[in-house]
């Protein structure tokens, strides 16, 4: 695409892009070049001697059990944190897509989550599950829950599961809604005529309709438990209890933290560039021709 | 409605109702905390209706802060978060709308390609860069400094595709007629270009103020000053390892006051939040 009419001018266009250039390549392009040629280097210890490895820093990382382990980990993480905050959400967004009265009001009331900070969600969660003085925590244990999620990962695990599936509802739920609002009602109304019940027509018009913004959720509750989950992590768990909530990018940062081995964290660094890469293009290439029947 | 249902519509009122306080439980819970002492809650004793410490918590919050980790008041860390959000909504608007004023208006050599070149950072989030990104940050001298916290996080090739298809469908037919009225790149730009764009341009603020705010893993690194910390940073801080010390009424104050701003946003501007979100994720 472009304009038929244009103005001429030889230096200004570049003037108008240089800034975002600018900022662009001292801040995007050169950290991850840097990332990916450290990545193919060995440091000794003291800084002195760089040798270059090929594929040895990608080996180790990979070869780490601890990394898989946080492979494995991550995805989980992005399944259930996707499947559990999609479903409430769809559920939410269908009730609030009927004739209601207040709907206007339910939907504001719905949404305003999306404005609090993954750091900020982690506190909120901490505080309510806190073993000794969390008002759930206290509940939990009355019932006979050994809840302890300082010491119990899979319970430090299913803590963050919850609050990052928490965060996530209104915008899945705002995305939702939006798709539902779309489909036709004549369509639906036909179903009705021919006889179709109101589950019936839901997995047979509204899901396939609404397969697009579904798509289009999935892959985003995935980029967002891999990357925005961070926040919630450090101020809930910081990646314990021995690991069992470190996810790849608190990994990569934690780490870095620890200082030394460069190479190795950079191959960590660009494997994740190679998984948002990945994403992002499936993400594209779907969203733009829309799944649909 | 197609068919009548029992109970009217009790149904989805009493999910949705049930949805709201799921939503709704822990920022009130949040706000409950602040309103009660220190001692009442570290011995899990915390009431689930206000008490009366609001103000105390809030003022000694505000302008004292915690005695934990992080000895600054929470106002300073509020001025910062508004500083960095600023910087980052109006830079990222500023040099993207120009950036695809020059793609789409001009011919130039390399145009596809620099418009490539912007395009790829979308693929590219700080999470994945943090480590090389926080070594040229601290080789150009850029920690603890606004600059260092906002211009990593300015470019934007969401906003710049944003601008680019707007200004695709502006018809040319404006630009033709401004051009007989003698406007050159300036005027049209000023004169036309700016007027139409402004609730995109609004639309965008919007969302991005809220992600600016909400920034996290990077002013984590690279501020090491008390009295550079964004609100998101003074928090986590604020939190101790043994419970005993955390003083969670202001721990919780702090968190009502960084989630106030966005909030506020997002419930007010609702048209301009909603239609932001949908742009930028397009």
């Amino acid at each position: 695409m472009q304009k038929q009419s244009v103005f001429h001018s030889r230096l200004l266009p570049y003037l108008l892009v240089a800034p975002q250039l600018a900022v662009v390549l001292i801040f995007f392009y050169w950290p991850a070049v840097q990332a990916v040629i450290q990545s193919f280097l060995l440091q000794d210890a003291f800084g002195l001697s760089t040798a270059f490895v090929w594929l040895d820093n990608y080996r180790d990382v990979l070869n780490q059990p601890d990394y898989f382990d946080a492979v494995v980990r991550t995805f989980v993480f992005s399944f259930l944190i996707a499947l559990s905050s999609l479903s409430l959400a769809l559920l939410l967004a269908v009730m609030a897509d009927k004739p209601l009265r207040g709907s206007a009001v339910y939907r504001t009331l719905l949404i305003w989550p999306y404005a609090i900070s993954p750091p900020v969600v982690g506190v909120l969660w901490v505080f309510m599950l806190n073993p000794s003085l969390g008002i759930i925590a206290h509940g939990l244990r009355a019932i006979g829950v050994d809840w302890n999620p300082l010491l119990d990962g899979n319970q430090a695990a299913a803590l963050i599961i919850l609050a990052a599936a928490w965060k996530q509802i209104s915008y899945n739920f705002l995305f939702f809604l939006a798709g539902l609002q779309a489909i036709p009602s004549s369509v639906i109304e036909a179903a009705a005529i021919d006889g179709a019940r109101p589950a019936r027509r839901f997995w047979t018009i509204i899901v396939p309709l609404l397969s697009p913004t579904i798509f289009f959720l999935v892959v985003v509750n995935i980029v967002y438990a891999f990357f925005d989950t961070f926040g919630i992590i450090d101020t809930m768990t910081r990646g314990g209890p021995a690991n069992a909530t470190e996810t790849l990018v608190y990994k990569v940062y934690e780490d870095g933290l620890l200082g030394g081995n460069l190479g190795g964290s950079a191959a960590q660094s660009v494997i994740l560039m190679g998984i948002v890469i990945v994403l992002t293009a499936i993400q594209f290439r779907f969203v733009e021709r829309k799944v649909n029947y | 409605m197609i068919e009548r249902q029992k109970f009217g519509n009790l149904i989805p009122h009493v999910v949705l109702c049930i949805g709201v306080l799921i939503v709704a439980f822990p920022v009130y819970l949040a706000f409950v905390a602040t309103t009660q002492d220190t001692a009442t809650i570290a011995n899990g004793q915390m009431s689930l209706l206000p008490g009366d410490h609001f103000l105390e918590t809030f003022y000694r919050t505000l302008f004292i802060g915690s005695s934990g980790t992080t000895r600054e008041p929470v106002f300073v860390m509020l001025f910062n978060s508004f500083v960095m959000a600023m910087l980052i909504a109006v830079g990222k608007i500023a040099i993207s709308i120009i950036s695809a004023y020059a793609v789409v208006y001009f011919r130039f050599r390399f145009r596809m390609t620099i418009f490539w070149l912007i395009f790829i950072t979308l693929m590219l989030p700080v999470e994945v860069r943090i480590y090389p990104t926080y070594k040229i940050a601290a080789d150009l001298h850029l920690l603890d400094s606004y600059a260092g916290l906002t211009l990593p996080l300015i470019a934007s090739a969401t906003a710049t595709l944003l601008f680019r298809q707007f200004f695709m469908t502006v018809p040319d037919e404006l630009l033709e007629a401004s051009r007989i009225d003698g406007a050159g790149p300036f005027r049209f730009f000023k004169d036309t270009l700016l007027p139409l764009s402004r609730t995109n341009m609004a639309a965008l603020f919007v969302i991005l103020f809220i992600l600016g705010w909400n920034q996290y893993l990077w002013p984590l690194l690279i501020t090491t000053r008390d009295d550079m910390q964004t609100i998101q940073i003074g928090i986590r801080k604020m939190i101790v390892t043994s419970d005993a010390l955390t003083e969670w009424p202001v721990v919780m104050a702090t968190a009502v006051l960084a989630m106030l701003p966005p909030v506020f946003i997002v419930v007010v501007m609702q048209k301009l939040f909603v239609r932001g979100l949908v742009e930028t994720e397009k």
